[in-house]
């Protein structure tokens, strides 16, 4: 397995959201605004990261039975690490994001990346492999944040780009992007895009 | 007083539904929606599982972990809010497991029932943003247990009628490209379109 391959797969190929369908709950729940999008992704990658570095240097100490528990008390102290920090350097941010924070415990994709790949790789490759889903994670994120935000509310990271009609502006705000089911609809097309540009991962007809 | 308990029961199964509200525990919620009967295990699990550990972490954060919450034992400037996170989730794991043994040894029918699914839960992000909704927004014991109640229904309720409508897809003839998770994420996005209309509901 040759390192470019684990860095640069998980971007599109085996994207953890659309494909691998890890990790949803905050890509839809926290997407509404790019700042926070922002944040969330740099949490993300960098739990990811080192819980795959810390348990990829133990793996082979760890006996299966009690790997889970093991996982579990890795991504929570890490977990808890980001939340104080954001706690104590970005407390509107902190707020904003409220309970999402802590559940990057429970982020699919975390558990799922320890358990199927850092369990088998040593530590370089569980590195990039941490580093590649990260980004994959960003992507989507920020795609969605970026659409969400710029049609849903007319503003990018806060700064007005189309002039709201309510405001006197040209631009009727459209709703419905900045509920909730607007962003299942553009993980929806999203995933349509992927897989119409690339046909080999379109699902078998049951 | 009652009212208070019922109002905020009906708020938190369809308000403030976990799954189409607020997106918790999606990943299961899209993986185990094929079938109605497996999604209908599932739920049920989930509303055990929640009642139990939202008033049970409720205590643990009340008496253990609040700030000055160990005055009862001579500490009374202790803060170990810090800890949530980790103590939260070791209350989640260890709970499942309690409940997976106690099933399996009084009702054996309904341990099989539920299969891969009890322990599958621990990892299932409703069940602990159920119990960071309870510190952060301080209720008290009864209420924690009503809510852990409600957001448990609620979240069984949209995964049953997701399921109900993807077993119903496969006559469909949907583009290739959508076919599958794409068709679902669109669905999920219509079925929480029909839920918003119980916004603002107060009784």
């Amino acid at each position: 397995m040759n390192a470019k391959k684990v860095l640069l797969n998980p971007i599109i190929g085996e994207n953890p959201i659309t494909i691998q369908m890890l990790g949803i709950c905050s890509a839809l729940a926290i997407t509404t605004k790019l700042e926070t999008a922002i944040t969330m992704c740099f949490a993300v990658t960098f739990v990811l990261i080192l819980s795959n570095l810390a348990i990829s240097l133990i793996r082979n100490v760890t006996p299966s039975s009690i790997r889970m528990i093991v996982e579990m008390t890795i991504i929570a102290a890490l977990v808890i690490f980001v939340d104080q920090t954001l706690k104590a350097f970005a407390y509107g941010i902190s707020k904003q994001l409220s309970v999402f924070v802590g559940l990057i415990i429970t982020n699919c994709i975390i558990m799922g990346r320890a358990e199927a790949f850092a369990m088998k790789n040593g530590p370089w490759l569980s590195i990039l492999d941490g580093i590649g889903n990260g980004l994959g994670y960003s992507f989507i994120l920020l795609t969605v944040a970026f659409i969400r935000e710029l049609f849903g509310s007319g503003k990018l990271l806060g700064y007005e780009i189309l002039p709201l009609a309510t405001d006197g502006g040209w631009y009727p705000a459209n709703g419905l992007l900045v509920l909730a089911p607007g962003a299942f609809f553009i993980i929806g097309f999203i995933i349509w895009a992927t897989r119409t540009l690339k046909p080999e991962l379109v699902e078998e007809e049951n | 007083m009652v009212e208070h308990y019922v109002s905020l029961l009906i708020q938190s199964i369809f308000v403030e539904n976990l799954a189409l509200a607020f997106f918790l525990g999606m990943c299961t919620f899209l993986a185990v929606s094929k079938r109605v009967e497996t999604a209908t295990g599932l739920g049920i699990a989930v509303i055990v599982v929640q009642t139990i550990t939202v008033p049970v972490n409720n205590l643990l954060y009340t008496y253990i972990l609040k700030e000055g919450a160990l005055s009862w034992a001579g500490w009374p400037d202790s803060d170990l809010s810090f800890l949530g996170l980790v103590s939260y989730i070791g209350v989640i794991a260890a709970m499942v497991q309690i409940l997976e043994m106690t099933l399996d040894k009084y009702f054996p029918k309904l341990y099989n029932a539920l299969g891969i699914f009890l322990p599958l839960i621990t990892v299932n992000c409703a069940i602990l943003a159920g119990s960071l909704f309870m510190v952060e927004r301080d209720y008290n014991f009864t209420e924690s247990t009503v809510f852990g109640l409600g957001s448990g229904i609620g979240w069984a309720l949209a995964i049953m009628a997701l399921a109900a409508v993807r077993e119903k897809m496969k006559y469909s003839n949907c583009p290739a490209g959508l076919r599958g998770l794409g068709i679902t994420f669109i669905s999920v996005g219509l079925i929480a379109l029909a839920f918003m209309c119980f916004s603002g509901i107060q009784l």
